[in-house]
């Protein structure tokens, strides 16, 4: 498998994993059955993502990916997170070998889903 | 590359040095074509007899039972699609194992589109047939039972010669991949009563590129191959020379060195079960069976995925493989795996240990040292492990 040198940077590297205790933005997707699972922590303040962090079961490019995404997001805010795509992840790591795709949608989608999770508990 | 990191001898083994010295003048001096008529083509032709002589001996068989095609796996199709296309007036049945190389699974699946009908017997924890259940899959149409010898991923080792028996009780035809038996075990074709077995060159440290099908005298199955009649008529086309010279000496090699081979390696496959069952927890042993290749160690580390596990050995130089779906080209886990009763998780937390010729007690030393913090690395991101 030929994988970019970023991503081996951000496989081997990697920052932002780990729970946080207080998070109150917990995004949980994919399954088992297709191989990579990925949970993501937010901390949200003021609409701000204060704090991020991964959990992933997966393989190098499910890893890299959750990675970069969490990266990517820390500081920003909710509306603009919503907006990160599978394909900007993707192309911050320089590319995934095709037949990996599928690994890294997981990172937009459980993103996605923390923040829902996020509004579902503040809106209640 | 340090051979000694190597650890995927059931992948591909490097080809023996003495091999590839017996091989380098066919591409030189003696060029020749086989088939030509000057004298010099006559020695080429002497030369790939004399490489037949040594398949033969290695399996205890006739020399005219031997047949060069261009991989195990052509060996397999043929030996499978062959026969039973030589045989369909007289039925439409094969009985096969949920656990054979995709190899015979694909043709199996191949023939299933055109017409013939497949029975994929399942296996236990150990990935062992069930002899009854073989038995009882067993119609009147059944023209050919093909079960490996021994599993690429899990090292079992099948009850070939019971198998064999029930066969010819029953006037079926054997086939049987023994591609990662030859070289590793004693096998003795007559013994055992098969009718057709395929190996392959590389994996008995010859090269890539060439198999072997033991055909029994007498049985006739089409070709897949056609063209100037080579190899018997079997299998057309001007022979890889160098390839079946190569692979001759590789058995030759494999005849003189098996016990030995057998009895270095054996306890280094134990020393590494054994301290790495100490050192990490949460392991399942999936070469568990107690008839299993003495070569092969197939483990699920519990909450972490092959391909990470692979990539981070890699970075140590280290080469492993996995059943992981992200590491295939597939999206699925091994289905050998599944077929033993692992959950998808623990399938894609597979890691096999493979050793072979160029194994040492060095690096089984690095691989029980580097594996734990690998492991502890990945876990301690996984949303599955208790960091507790
Ligand atoms: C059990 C088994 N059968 C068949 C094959 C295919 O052999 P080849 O690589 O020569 O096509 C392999 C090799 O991976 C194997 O392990
Ligand atoms: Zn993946």
């Amino acid at each position: 498998m030929r994988y970019s040198a970023k991503v081996m940077e951000h496989f081997q590297n990697t920052k932002n994993y780990g729970k946080i205790d207080n998070a109150n933005g917990i995004g949980k997707v994919g399954n088992t059955k297709c191989g990579d699972v990925m949970w993501i922590y937010l901390k949200i303040e003021d609409e701000i993502i204060s704090d991020a962090k991964f959990e992933t079961f997966g393989c190098v490019a499910a890893i890299a990916t959750s990675s970069m995404a969490v990266d990517m997001i820390k500081g920003i805010k909710i509306s603009e997170a919503l907006e990160l795509s599978n394909k900007a992840v993707t192309e911050a790591l320089d590319g995934l070998p095709k037949e990996k795709h599928h690994c890294s949608v997981l990172a937009e989608e459980g993103i996605q889903a923390a923040i829902k999770d996020y509004y579902s508990k503040t809106t209640k | 590359m340090n051979i000694n990191n190597y650890f995927d001898y059931n992948a591909t083994t490097p080809t023996d040095a003495r091999v590839f010295e017996a091989m380098e003048d066919f591409y030189k001096e003696k060029f020749h074509n086989p088939s030509s008529f000057y004298r010099e083509a006559g020695v080429v032709a002497n030369e790939i007899e004399n490489a037949r002589e040594n398949i033969a001996k290695l399996i205890n068989c006739k020399p005219d039972e031997i047949f060069f095609t261009g991989s195990g796996t052509e060996s397999d199709n043929l030996a499978i699609i062959g026969t039973v296309r030589k045989l369909k007036d007289k039925g439409n049945h094969i009985i096969t194992s949920k656990i054979e190389h995709p190899a015979v699974l694909e043709s199996c699946k191949y023939l299933e589109k055109n017409g013939f009908e497949v029975t994929y017997l399942t296996v236990d924890r150990d990935g062992l047939i069930n002899l009854e259940d073989l038995k009882k899959a067993i119609k009147s149409s059944t023209l050919l039972i093909s079960i490996m010898f021994a599993n690429n991923e899990i090292g079992v080792i099948q009850p070939i010669k019971e198998i064999a028996d029930i066969a010819k009780n029953n006037k079926i035809l054997f086939h049987t991949d023994a591609v990662q038996a030859v070289g590793k075990l004693k096998i003795d074709v007559k013994d055992l009563g098969v009718d057709l077995l395929s190996l392959s060159s590389h994996k008995i440290y010859g090269v890539k590129g060439i198999g072997v099908l033991y055909k029994k005298k007498g049985l006739r199955i089409e070709p897949l191959i056609f063209g100037g009649g080579h190899e018997n008529g079997l299998r057309a086309g001007t022979e890889n020379v160098a390839g079946i010279i190569g692979t001759g000496k590789a058995a030759e090699i494999a005849m003189e060195e098996m016990e030995t081979e057998e009895l270095r390696i054996k306890p280094l496959r134990e020393k590494i079960i054994k301290e790495l069952f100490e050192k990490i927890p949460e392991l399942i042993l999936n070469s568990s069976a107690t008839n299993c290749l003495y070569n092969t160690i197939n483990i699920s580390i519990k909450h972490i995925e092959g391909e990470a596990i692979l990539a981070l050995l890699d970075a140590h130089g280290m080469s492993f493989s996995s059943g992981s779906a992200c590491s295939s080209k597939s999206l699925d886990p091994s289905h050998v795996l599944l077929a033993i009763g692992l959950e998808h998780a623990e399938a894609h937390g597979s890691l096999r240990i493979s050793l072979g010729k160029y194994s040492t007690e060095e690096g089984v030393n690095k691989l029980i040292e580097v594996l734990p913090p690998v492991v502890e690395r990945l876990r301690s991101m996984s949303p599955f492990w208790n960091k507790g």
